[in-house]
């Protein structure tokens, strides 16, 4: 005869609704544990997008994410001639809002030159950039679809493409252009700010800019070894991919990942120890049940089995419960949850330990019960 | 009472004391009495007098402080000392406990309420559940077997909660204040089921109670004052 069943049995109302309660905070627990993965991931997407080895940036600078940068259009010309260059590209990187169907979208324009390194990852619907002008790549995030027509300074643009989970580290959906008309939106001036400079006798600058060049290498070259021989020269620096992950990871998002971390550590220790309060509750709700028991001959270990299988049946329908609601409602998150098998089954395991640890305080309690207590007194 | 029939249960001089020094409460003081098969038998006394101390005392739930006690023939305490270390199998195969308010376990039905304390006992669930029924038939509640406690009436409950002590037919049986929580004819009909169970299993059935309109249904009546056996 399962005790523990029983008496969920009996009261089986209050026993569900406790693991729904308990459900939902261990829902919150998942939503913050996969907001810290999405942020992560999030932050190296764009930086892994391109498929490249290697970034060409400003001297003195981490950028072009973590610091701004520009560099001289023509650098890629030079990067592609050095020894164990494949191919590189040129690349803009800028944050604009356009205004489209009554709403401003924030994205993250990425100027790529369409045929080198630097362009979006494999398409989830429509083509690749087909002309010089005009034509946008948009992440599925930014709501845009194909053939929606988007202003963006002086021009208009149609979306031909669009890739999926491809946002910038404050998650703003991408949105990839030709270099030229990203050149064009961040630095030609608008039509009366040119007047004022043209009456100034300034000259006009020129738009050559680029905020880096990506650099694929061949299969046997050292990323290392050409970001040294990069490195030669004064006025560029040169970034391994696998030191531009670290430097987004570790210095871009790193104060937005611990803040998270941080939380979902205290709402771990806010559920362990509601966790251990429900159980502790339920057990001394049964005291005189449980003195009762003692005094008909019930052994030790069945009373213990009672408590310690309930608190697991709580922890794990609850469990349950929050992991199936996060499931379902995750894609309705602003920013993206990442939920990995791995992440899940370490909250299980962390709220199995946790019921363990819990019961143990209600077991404590049982087993000080005295039986005479059911004779009552 | 034929003297050949061996006392079921001996208390021999026991005392039992809480605290020491200026705290020292002497709940019992050298009690001796016998019960014998057969026999129903009431504690009575006031309130503190030791009535409950003794029960316990009796029932294996508290230890003594001197003295020795005598179990269906078994030495079970010596100079205040257990001799038994399993008391929860002595409980469970000699003595069944019944209780003031039923205690039945909520979230059992009745049957398993008496089920339960046969497969503590080593019982399979089909013979144990075989066996509740029985009880329950023997005690005229074998129509409420599926019932819940919560739905039972007082005399009901109390009939399961006999039921339930005499599951593994022990041959004490313990009695805290039986007829507290039921009217003069239920008490009566619980009283007339305690003597038949006493001559039907030859067993002893020890009663604390202050319910006077039941005095009449004991063979002895020991009276507690102060930890102190008056008389018999």
């Amino acid at each position: 005869m399962n005790l523990a069943y029983r008496d969920i049995r009996h009261s089986l109302g209050r026993f569900l609704l406790t693991c729904v309660g308990l459900g939902l905070l261990l829902g919150v627990v998942l939503a913050m544990i996969g907001i810290y993965r999405g942020l992560v991931v999030d932050a190296l997407t764009i930086a892994r997008a391109p498929a490249i080895d290697l970034w060409i940036v400003e001297a003195s600078t981490r950028g072009p994410f973590a610091e701004a940068s520009r560099i001289p259009g023509d650098t890629r010309e030079a990067i592609a001639r050095i020894a164990g260059v494949e191919s590189a590209g040129s690349i803009t990187y800028q944050t604009a809002e356009a205004e489209h169907q009554g709403r401003k979208l924030r994205l993250y324009v990425i100027g790529h030159e369409p045929t080198r390194p630097g362009g979006p990852p494999p398409l989830l619907d429509g083509r690749g950039i087909g002309q010089s002008h005009f034509e946008l790549v948009a992440d599925r995030a930014s709501g845009l679809v194909l053939g929606d027509r988007v202003p963006f300074g002086r021009s208009t643009f149609t979306v031909v493409g669009r890739t999926i989970n491809n946002v910038n580290s404050g998650g703003d959906p991408a949105v990839y252009m030709t270099l030229a008309d990203a050149q064009k939106l961040q630095f030609d001036l608008s039509p009366s700010a040119s007047r004022v400079q043209r009456a100034r006798g300034a000259t006009p600058a020129g738009r050559d800019t680029v905020n880096a060049v990506v650099a694929r290498l061949k299969p046997h070259a050292s990323p290392e070894g050409v970001a040294e021989t990069v490195r030669r020269w004064k006025h560029l620096s040169a970034i391994t991919q696998e030191a531009q992950e670290a430097i987004l990871s570790q210095s871009l998002v790193d104060r937005a990942r611990r803040q998270i971390g941080l939380f979902t550590s205290l709402l771990l220790v806010v559920s362990a120890v509601i966790i251990a309060l429900i159980i502790y509750t339920m057990t001394m709700e049964k005291l005189k049940q449980i003195a009762t028991l003692k005094l008909i001959g019930a052994p030790d270990r069945t009373i213990v089995a009672m408590i310690v299988q309930q608190a697991m049946a709580l922890g794990f329908i609850g469990f349950f419960t929050g992991a199936l609601l996060i499931l379902n409602i995750k894609d309705y998150f602003p920013r993206r949850v990442i939920l990995e098998p791995d992440n899940v089954l370490a909250l299980g395991a962390v709220v199995f330990i946790v019921c363990l640890l819990s019961s143990g305080l209600g077991v404590r309690a049982a087993l000080r019960v005295d039986p005479a207590t059911a004779l009552g007194g | 009472m034929s003297e050949a029939i061996a006392q079921l249960v001996r208390v021999d001089r026991i005392s039992k004391h809480f605290g020491e020094g200026e705290t020292r409460v002497d709940a019992l003081r050298e009690v001796s009495l016998e019960v014998h098969p057969r026999e129903v038998v009431a504690l009575l006394g006031p309130s503190g007098s030791g009535k409950t101390t003794l029960l316990n005392v009796i029932g294996c739930i508290l230890d003594a402080s001197s003295g020795s006690m005598d179990l269906d023939g078994e030495r079970v305490i010596e100079n205040g000392s257990w001799q038994r270390r399993d008391l929860r199998k002595l409980r469970l195969d000699k003595i069944g406990f019944i209780f003031q308010s039923h205690n039945l376990l909520p979230f059992l039905d009745a049957t398993d309420n008496i089920a339960i304390v046969l497969q503590l006992a080593g019982a399979d669930s089909k013979a144990a559940r075989r066996r509740a029924l029985e009880l329950l038939d023997y005690l005229e509640v074998g129509n409420r077997g599926t019932s819940m406690p919560a739905t039972l009436s007082g005399g009901e409950a109390q009939r399961v909660a006999i039921a339930r002590a005499l599951a593994n037919k022990p041959r004490i049986i313990l009695a805290d204040e039986p007829t507290a929580a039921l009217d003069s004819k239920r008490a009566g009909i619980v009283m007339d089921l305690l003597r038949k169970l006493a001559n039907e299993q030859n067993a002893s059935i020890i009663a604390v109670t202050h319910d006077e309109k039941i005095f009449d249904r004991f063979d002895r009546m020991f009276y507690l004052r102060d930890g102190r056996l008056e008389s018999s």
